[in-house]
């Protein structure tokens, strides 16, 4: 199945890419090269197959219930975690108004 | 004295500790390599001091007659996917640009405990999304090899292809990678050096751009199997942090490696002789068989039946787990914001990543996107997961048989850049060799084992059972010690 330039605005809007018609035109068919080709997947019969989860049997672990047990994603890291913020204001993220 | 740019991580280590030379002559000899080289783009920023302040920590540590170290007085090379403190992380891309983390990687961390020192941040394919380093947003990186009798510029492979070219012209003895369709082993394959994919999470991810979370693995990349041991055992070890780490012990590799293969069957998977494959490839496979009996080993022929699907399959998956993972560059927390006049939040989150993102980036966060969405989601992602599981199964099922699986690495050996261009898909068939391991989870090596009749390098790819790395690297030893190959680039930057 291939994707027509409609269908790639739409994922665009999902994934919140702006895109031009012309750079629309020009993915359209590289996605439907690329979605034609994983197609073949459909030809193995996967009936009774669980869908691997984890690659590595690894049941996911609990930590501590310490506050702060590690330092390094602890709390009271305002500044480290503002540092990069394009616009960071009164030690808050700053984004454009959201609410008229 | 020989040129000390020449050693590797074990030489140099091992120098440092005995006196032959101090690990600052070493810091400085690499930093003055790194300098003259910038017609390779092999890193995005140089870090001369902290080479430096490593190198004079090591030199003040043996005066006191303290342990070094595993890396003790090494200066390496560090793919830009890695947090580092206070050193941009761009990941090779515009939307990262200037970002500054306030941590260290536990990977890096690990391998500044272990006494080394960062020559500078390696370039690399977006996001690690490619497989020639074109994909990067400061540029393509050229490999130090060419194709005899021409000067055009060579892929050192991707995504590491900044490490392999680094670490391959000799202006750094090793280098980390990353690995999640083997971005680690096809640039080592295409540049003539080693690089190990571990296991699935014997290395932290904690504080690496994710791409694909279930298969993104850090390794290093070396110019030896020894090396390769050594910094592996540096970078490995369970981190709480990370939620798929191995809470397992790091065995001690280095020591255990012996190339005596004396008892151990080597599988070669009938499905890996694929059309499209270079005759040169195909001979050097065979070399490599010879290689591995010579050693002791037993030959035997396993079947890897859905070999055919590993590759659709992982171009589903990673590219739903990125378009995931890179939904956190939305201009508000870190990198790049484009907020034109007068836009609202949606606007700004999608200005912000169509100036952000390279092609082949919003290319894979579509395909992600499209897979995941709904009414899709059950014929792509959920079929492709089902089959991933049969591709690990396919290996469970041949080590009834074997220990271990010889493969080429790679279908062809370099290509130069810009040759590729015009195909997404064509570039994506160079993984072909390297993404079943991937899928599965399993430690897999490139070793290099010949030149073809260019004058490029071409690789063997070893791999292994799962926590099973001293047998993937006990075959990488027994085939270097075969091989003989030690030919340096000749030298053109």
């Amino acid at each position: 199945m291939s994707v027509d330039k409609a269908t790639v605005e739409k994922i665009a809007k999902l994934a919140r890419i702006k895109m031009g018609d012309e750079e629309l035109e020009r993915m359209a068919p590289e996605l439907s090269n690329i979605l034609d080709w994983v197609e073949q997947l459909g030809e193995v019969d996967t009936s009774g197959v669980e869908p691997m989860r984890a690659v590595i049997p690894n049941a996911l672990r609990l930590r501590d219930d310490v506050i702060d047990a590690d330092p390094k994603t602890a709390g009271g890291r305002r500044d480290d975690v503002l540092a990069n913020a394009p616009a960071a204001e009164h030690g808050f993220f700053g984004v454009p108004k959201v609410i008229e | 004295m020989t040129e000390l740019t020449n050693l590797g991580i074990k030489a140099i280590r091992d120098g440092v500790a005995k006196g032959d030379f101090t690990a600052r002559e070493v810091a400085e000899g690499f930093n003055a390599a790194v300098a003259e080289a910038s017609a390779l783009n092999a890193f995005i920023v140089a870090t001369p001091d902290h080479a430096l302040a490593a190198a004079d920590a090591a030199d003040a540590k043996r005066a006191k007659g303290e342990e070094l170290g595993a890396m003790g007085g090494v200066p390496i090379g560090m793919k830009d996917l890695f947090a580092t403190k206070g050193v941009q992380t761009s990941a090779a891309s515009h939307i990262l640009e200037g970002f500054t983390p306030q941590y260290e990687s536990t990977v890096s961390s690990n391998l500044w405990a272990a006494g080394a020192g960062m020559l500078g941040k390696l370039n690399l394919d977006q996001f690690a999304m490619g497989s020639s380093n074109e994909t990067s947003f400061f540029g393509n990186v050229s490999s130090p090899w060419r194709k005899h009798g021409t000067n055009a510029a060579m892929s050192p492979g991707g995504s590491s292809g900044g490490s392999s070219s680094a670490v391959a012209a000799r202006i750094a003895p090793a280098a980390t990678g990353t690995d999640t369709g083997g971005s680690i082993r096809q640039p080592a394959a295409f540049t003539g050096i080693c690089g190990i994919k571990p296991t699935y999470g014997r290395c932290s991810r904690w504080g690496v751009v994710a791409f694909a979370s279930s298969l993104d693995q850090a390794g290093p990349m070396a110019r030896s199997v020894e090396d390769c041991a050594i910094m592996l055992g540096a970078m490995a070890g369970f981190d709480p942090k990370d939620s798929t780490s191995l809470k397992v012990d790091v065995p001690d590799w280095e020591a255990a490696l012996s190339a005596d293969l004396k008892g151990k069957k080597v599988g070669i998977p009938r499905e890996y002789r694929m059309e499209g494959t270079d005759q040169a490839i195909l001979d050097s496979w065979e070399q490599g068989k010879a290689w591995l009996k010579d050693a002791g080993a037993e030959i035997v022929d396993v079947s890897l039946p859905h070999t055919k699907y590993a590759l659709p399959a992982y171009y589903i998956i990673a590219p739903a787990e990125a378009s995931s993972n890179l939904a956190r560059y939305d201009g508000v927390r870190y990198g790049l914001r484009d907020l034109p006049d007068g836009a609202g939040l949606q606007d700004m989150y999608a200005e912000t990543r169509a100036a952000g993102f390279g092609d082949e980036v919003k290319r894979r966060i579509l395909i992600g996107t499209y897979v995941l969405s709904a009414g899709f989601y059950d014929a792509y992602y959920n079929q492709a997961q089902k089959i991933r599981a049969l591709v690990a199964q396919d290996f469970e099922k041949a080590w009834a048989e074997c220990d271990l699986i010889l493969a080429p690495t790679t279908p062809t050996a370099s290509f130069p850049l810009g040759s590729l261009d015009a195909d997404p898909l064509t570039m994506y068939l160079n993984d072909v060799f390297a993404v079943p391991a991937s899928l599965a989870g399993l430690p897999a090596m490139s070793v290099p084992a010949m030149l073809n009749s260019d004058g490029l390098p071409l690789g063997l790819q070893l791999v292994g059972k799962a926590y099973d790395e001293q047998t993937v690297l006990d075959a990488g030893l027994a085939i270097q010690q075969r091989a003989g190959f030690d030919h340096p680039p000749e030298k053109w930057w």
